[in-house]
């Protein structure tokens, strides 16, 4: 179960992480020994087992659709990094160059 | 006065509420002895992440202006608790240990928070833990390590070893944990407390931030069987904020641990949650307490569950890849740390300066791990596989339900362990939480209740439930917890050296 640096680094790209040379350096072993232990999931034979994502058997749970009020807007704006005129101020999401 | 606080700061929750119903404390004095507690001790323990002195005396002035107004008393109505940092209330800074959420005031409470106000419970501060709940010793907290009152020099558990080591130092009678693989118990154990996780559904999750949220859940830590009853009672129940929350009333957990009997009871040893990799100390205590439920009238018979044996490798794929979706939040968009937002930088720039400086080594290893479990060509080997090991691990506690009511096995292979022992070593932390995973996966209930000392540390004894049968945990453990107490004379945490 080898794990090279290259798919660690495309691993943080996917995970929105920009992680530094070294921290790359030290999570290379790491991860392939956390891999290899979870690989041993792979030594159970259940090929006609159904898959469990939820340990208790509940669908579909509606509730009525009602009004709410929201949460209290300063509040939530006071929590944030940057807000502007009742709104979450973000950096640019488009790429000028595009 | 000093004096008197200071052993106000030893009662138990249920005897601190029962002097303020009678009028002989008034929940300020409780109150006060905790934070005059936190103040003594707290520097050398590290259990608290905020402390809310102002909030507390208000909320416990109201007790006692509602009972001086005649009004009926919850039975937990005055009893400072300790709240692990990863639910929110209104007026604390919530953290989850984390740096990518210092400093953030959440504006709503959770389901957990309200019932504790409701109840007259007062909620002293914010307990420190592993971030975002994700370790077995808390030293994951980007706040600093929390340290074990029975040895500074050791860990208290963890995710909620904060919540574990402010009830053993007697900074508060009570802590509202988490658990997700093993949170509460393995705390509790390591600490000689009682702690409980409940059947997955039976507490709201609403306002508990989320790591893993098929397993996550939350529920008491005490130092007693019946303190945690109260409190389950207090905190459990359906909630229609939470969609994955149960419509089945909170088991009668409080009359099972007052009636604590287990004459008649089928207990079931696990034999795959035994043997080599225990401690002796552990294995020894563990021995002894089974034959005291023997001598206390239950059958003891030895069971097994044999994909048990698997269980840590799948909490290790499904937990992690629960976790990167859940914390794929934590965009630097709408709470929290922003880094790097120089007007140049984009959004998705932004947001990966801002997750590498506010994540932590071991959480950075989990959200990895879950994306390489997920990401196509691996899900089928990892991912699937390991909910289908899930599958065959409920089937297994199905089948060993049909023999015994409860199954047993030793909580933690391990007393706790001197700080920094593990903490470069991701798989032997892990290990830790090898007895406590399987009721996490299968939704189940499962406690800690202390079995006595190894080499003067404390050992955990875990007993495990079908689901909503909780009260089984406390007709057990409350069994267990008097006859060794009757038997040593004193309860376990009377030998914690004095701080």
């Amino acid at each position: 179960m080898a794990i090279t640096r290259d798919e660690v680094a495309h691993l943080a790209r996917l995970s929105r992480m920009s992680l530094s040379d070294d921290e790359l350096d030290a999570l290379a072993p790491q991860l392939e020994a956390i891999l290899s232990h979870v690989a041993r999931v792979a030594e159970v034979a259940a090929a006609d087992i159904p898959p469990t994502s939820h340990a208790v058997p509940l669908t579909n749970v509606f509730r009525t659709d009602a009004v709410q009020p929201s949460l209290p807007v300063d509040e939530v704006l006071a929590g944030a990094p940057a807000a502007e005129d009742g709104r979450f101020r973000v950096p640019r999401i488009l790429d000028p160059q595009e | 006065m000093t004096e008197a606080l200071a052993d106000v700061a030893r009662l138990t929750a249920a005897e601190t509420a029962a002097a303020i119903a009678r009028g002989e404390l008034s929940a300020v004095e409780a109150t006060q002895a905790a934070l005059d507690r936190i103040a003594k001790v707290d520097e050398a323990v590290n259990a608290f992440l905020h402390v809310d002195t102002d909030g507390a005396l208000a909320a416990a002035a109201a007790v006692d202006a509602s009972r001086a107004a005649g009004e009926p008393l919850g039975p937990l109505a005055g009893v400072p608790l300790a709240l692990k940092d990863v639910l929110v209330a209104r007026g604390m800074p919530t953290t989850c240990g984390s740096r990518i959420l210092h400093g953030w005031y959440p504006p709503y409470d959770a389901t957990v928070t309200t019932r504790l106000r409701e109840a007259g419970i007062v909620i002293v501060g914010k307990a420190n833990m592993d971030e975002f709940a994700m370790g077995s010793s808390t030293e994951n907290s980007a706040y600093g390590p929390t340290r074990n009152p029975w040895d500074l020099n050791r860990i208290p558990g963890g995710s909620s070893g904060g919540s574990a080591a402010a009830v053993a130092a007697f900074e508060t009678p009570l802590a509202v944990g988490t658990d997700t693989g093993g949170s509460i118990r393995q705390p509790a154990a390591v600490c000689g407390l009682v702690g409980v996780k409940p059947t997955y559904g039976g507490v709201s999750r609403y306002g508990l931030v989320a790591f893993s949220s098929s397993l996550d859940q939350a529920g008491p830590m005490a130092r007693t069987v019946l303190d945690a009853a109260l409190l389950h009672a207090a905190i459990g129940g359906h909630d229609p904020r939470d969609s994955t929350s149960v419509e089945v009333p909170v088991p009668p957990v409080v009359e099972a641990a007052q009636r604590r009997d287990v004459r008649g009871m089928r207990v079931g040893v696990v034999r795959e949650l035994s043997g080599d990799g225990y401690e002796p100390g552990v294995a020894a205590r563990f021995d002894e307490a089974v034959a005291v439920l023997a001598e206390l009238g239950a059958e003891v018979v030895e069971v097994s569950c044999p994909h048990f044996d698997y269980a840590l490798p799948a909490y290790y794929l499904i937990a992690p890849s629960e976790c990167s979706s859940n914390l794929a939040r934590f965009d630097a968009m709408r709470y929290g740390l922003r880094v790097g937002d120089d007007g140049d930088a984009g959004a998705e720039q932004v947001m990966s300066r801002t997750r590498d400086a506010g994540f932590g080594p071991e959480v950075k290893r989990r959200i990895m791990i879950g994306t390489y479990a997920l990401s196509a060509g691996y899900y089928d080997a990892y991912y699937g596989q390991a909910q289908k090991v899930r599958t065959l691990i409920s089937r297994d506690f199905a089948a060993a339900f049909e023999q015994v009511d409860v199954l047993v096995s030793p909580t933690s292979p391990t007393v706790a362990f001197p700080l920094g022992s593990k903490v470069d070593d991701p798989i032997a932390m892990y290990l830790n939480d090898l007895c406590t995973i399987p009721a996490n996966l299968a939704g189940l209930p499962a406690m800690s209740v202390p079995a006595g000392l190894s080499e003067g540390l404390p050992v955990g004894f875990q007993i495990m439930a079908p689901a909503f049968a909780d009260d089984r945990l406390y007709l057990v453990g409350g069994a267990l917890e008097a006859a060794l107490d009757a038997r040593r004379g004193y309860p376990l945490l009377a030998a914690a050296p004095g701080l």
